[in-house]
């Protein structure tokens, strides 16, 4: 069996890769795939623990965290596309329309 | 006052055992006053709307009155002792004070003076101020002034008194003033109140003095006559009568607070008549003999100066009647000159008491009639002045008559009004008191020059004025008759006729003794009929009138010196009434111009200062802190939009940067 803190420091390194594809990424896809890097990394997380505590309650959370992801990836291509539409890009920097 | 009657009525039981009982017109004598007063209230209150404009109510209280008065001095004549009572009236700590009545022989015959000269004033007025703008009004003052005179003679205590003497004052005053549209008489009338004011701030603290002397419990006159019997505090006592008599020579105008009676001649002849010579002026006689036992057991001196201020009053204004022009002011320093003569009388001490009341009893009648008179002409001919009268003794045949009858009571012509009166003040003057027995001579031989001056001036000659004389309406000349009646009963009174009835009234002490003298009573005529003789010399039919012949005679030095008046009048208008006028409004006006308007003026530059720090406030500190607000928040939010990039990374950036920071807090 896979000993708990090499898989915590695996986690923590995917974490680590999809804050920084959120933040330093300029296309909008990447940035989403970087966000599902992180949501993964957070799963890997809860069956980690889970596995390691008996406790099947974490892979439930992880189940639950695998389907809003899936509607937020859903949600988000949607948003991308309209952006492309109306803008021919999909560089996050350029989408500065919030602001003051 | 129904309650007030009432409770008078029960409470009027208590009366003092000497003689026989008081009658009922002495025991209810209170009812003159109060009537007076209810009148007056009507008069002004309802006078416009009655028929008469209001003279019925005076008029109806008068014969009333009378009625009692006379009463009254029937009453004294069957040999009733002194009638008092009174209410209480309020209380200051131990000291009280009752309103109440005193009816003596003294006070009835002063009720029957005051009440029957005001009657025929009343009367006499309805012809004279007929058409006056102000006819209901000079009826309600002439009504409460005569309740006030009365007040005045019925007081039991000082305080009673000093309520009537101070609205006698001011009905003097408003009486002048009458006619005030015109600047003289106002001025008249603030000179007589201001005067005789300046007479009643030593009779105020006479009045206290004397509540000292009865032990600081009463103010009762007769409780203080007591006390002054007993009192060892011959300084007080002194104090007290001289303190009083000031009070005396403001009201009877001695010398030296004379001067405002002459000008008084401003208001109308009825009043001249009733105040001015029958009864306010006597007054202030009045009350030195009704204080006569602090009079007799002060200092000797007092009546020392009693005497000095009557002698000097006497002469010094009879001679300055001698050169008026204006019958009035003849007949007001006259008045001056008769009142010094009761005065002087009082001077001589218990003697002289009856004397000189007696005198003021035949003054009054016959001073009344010669007023009454003399308005009788001023209204024929429409001027005050003598030399715009002569020739009148045809054309106004009653006025003469009366006139005539009252000049000789004057003068002193034998057997008349006056000549009893003054007949015995000499005998009692000649009994130690020579000084005084030759002052009273020359000022009749004055007294009589002057009067006949005046009836040669007026009723003889030829008429020198403008109008069309005529003889007035019977309801003036009713008055006269009834006077020049009473002016002749009143003399006899006095006489060896009557046994000298009115010394057995009025009197201090024992009652005097009296006998004819027939040396002095001769001397006293020659005196009276040497006077009118010099006065027929000098201004008889046959003299030339354009220059007066006396003017000729004096050399006009002393003739401008006369009509001057000794320069007193100057004296007090130059001397002490200007300086203090115009030093009171320089200060005034200093006071206006720096302290007045500097407040003013300072409260404006203060509100401007203070307007101006306002204002610094708003701007700076209230604007200040809304605009700082605005100011702060602007920059903040500058300082903040700048984060607010619109650039999603840095969101997360700062996210995550939160993140770590509340890692390593938690988990430090």
């Amino acid at each position: 069996m896979i000993r708990l803190p090499l898989v915590l420091i695996f986690a923590a390194l995917l974490f680590s890769a999809g804050v920084y594809g959120v933040l330093a990424r300029r296309n909008a896809v990447m940035v989403l795939m970087a966000i599902e890097l992180m949501l993964n990394a957070v799963n890997l997380n809860l069956i980690a623990f889970s596995a390691s505590l008996k406790d099947v309650s974490g892979q439930i959370f992880a189940l639950f965290v695998i389907a809003v992801a899936a509607a937020e990836v859903g949600i988000g291509l949607a948003l991308v596309i309209l952006l492309f539409r109306n803008r021919a890009s999909i560089n996050v920097d350029e989408v500065d329309l919030l602001k003051w | 006052m129904v309650g007030l009657l009432h409770i008078l009525a029960q409470e009027t039981g208590g009366t003092e055992a000497a003689g026989s009982a008081p009658n009922w017109f002495m025991t209810h004598a209170y009812i003159i006053p109060l009537l007076l007063v209810a009148s007056a209230a009507l008069t002004l209150f309802f006078g416009k709307r009655t028929p008469g404009k209001g003279t019925v109510y005076g008029i109806t209280a008068l014969v009333i009155g009378l009625v009692i008065a006379l009463g009254c001095l029937i009453g004294i004549a069957q040999g009733s002792g002194v009638a008092t009572d009174g209410v209480h009236w309020f209380s200051i700590g131990g000291f009280s004070v009752d309103a109440g009545y005193y009816v003596d022989g003294l006070a009835a015959t002063m009720l029957v003076v005051v009440t029957g000269v005001s009657l025929m004033v009343h009367l006499y007025a309805m012809g004279y101020m007929h058409g006056d703008k102000r006819y209901t009004w000079f009826y309600f003052v002439l009504s409460l002034f005569t309740a006030a005179m009365t007040v005045v003679v019925l007081a039991p205590n000082l305080f009673e008194l000093l309520v009537g003497w101070e609205v006698m004052g001011i009905c003097s005053y408003l009486l002048i003033g009458h006619w005030y549209e015109e600047h003289v008489n106002s001025s008249s009338a603030i000179k007589a109140f201001i005067t005789t004011r300046i007479g009643d701030v030593p009779f105020m603290f006479g009045i206290f003095a004397c509540i000292v002397l009865a032990g600081g419990t009463t103010s009762n006159i007769q409780a203080i006559g007591e006390a002054v019997g007993v009192s060892h505090d011959t300084v007080l006592v002194t104090a007290a009568a001289l303190l009083l008599f000031g009070g005396t020579i403001g009201k009877s105008a001695q010398f030296p607070l004379h001067v405002w009676l002459p000008d008084a001649m401003a208001g109308p002849t009825p009043v001249s008549a009733l105040i001015h010579a029958a009864t306010m002026v006597a007054a202030g006689v009045y009350l030195v003999g009704r204080m006569f036992e602090v009079f007799v057991h002060a200092d000797p001196a007092v009546l020392t100066i009693v005497g000095t201020i009557g002698a000097i009053t006497m002469l010094g204004a009879a001679i300055l009647a001698m050169v008026q022009d204006d019958i009035k002011r003849v007949l007001a320093y006259s008045t001056l000159s008769q009142l010094a003569y009761m005065v002087a009388g009082l001077s001589m001490g218990e003697t002289g008491y009856s004397a000189a009341f007696f005198h003021l009893f035949t003054h009054a009648f016959f001073k009344g009639l010669l007023f009454l008179a003399a308005g009788s002409l001023i209204h024929a001919v429409h001027s005050n002045n003598m030399s715009d009268m002569g020739g009148l003794r045809s054309k106004m045949p009653i006025t003469f008559i009366t006139m005539l009858i009252g000049s000789l009571a004057l003068a002193g012509f034998p057997l008349i009004g006056g000549f009893w009166s003054k007949d015995e003040l000499l005998v009692t003057a000649s009994t130690g008191h020579m000084w005084l027995f030759v002052m009273f001579l020359v000022t009749a031989i004055a007294t009589a020059f002057y009067t006949g001056r005046m009836l040669f001036l007026t009723f003889y000659g030829p008429y020198r004025g403008h109008a069309e004389p005529h003889e007035s309406p019977s309801v003036m000349t009713g008055p006269l008759v009834v006077l020049a009646i009473a002016t002749v009963v009143a003399g006899f009174l006095g006489s060896p006729f009557t046994n000298y009835v009115f010394a057995d009234w009025v009197h201090f002490g024992t009652p005097e003794v009296h006998s004819f003298h027939g040396a002095i009573a001769g001397i006293g005529s020659i005196a009276a009929l040497a006077g009118l003789a010099l006065g027929w010399l000098l201004y008889g039919p046959k003299r030339d009138r354009e220059v007066d012949p006396l003017r000729r005679g004096l050399g006009s030095g002393v003739w401008g010196v006369l009509q001057h008046r000794y320069y007193i009048d100057d004296f007090y208008f130059g001397g002490i009434v200007r300086p203090v006028r115009d030093s009171v409004s320089a200060g005034v006006v200093w006071f206006n111009q720096n302290v007045l308007d500097g407040v003013v003026n300072g409260a404006a530059v203060a509100a401007r200062s203070g307007s101006g720090a306002i204002m610094w406030v708003d701007r700076n500190l209230i604007d200040g802190a809304v605009n700082g607000a605005g100011t702060l928040m602007e920059t903040f939010g500058k300082a903040l939009r700048l984060v607010q990039s619109g650039k999603v990374q840095w969101y997360a950036v700062g996210l995550f940067a939160g993140v770590i920071a509340l890692s390593l807090f938690i988990f430090r």
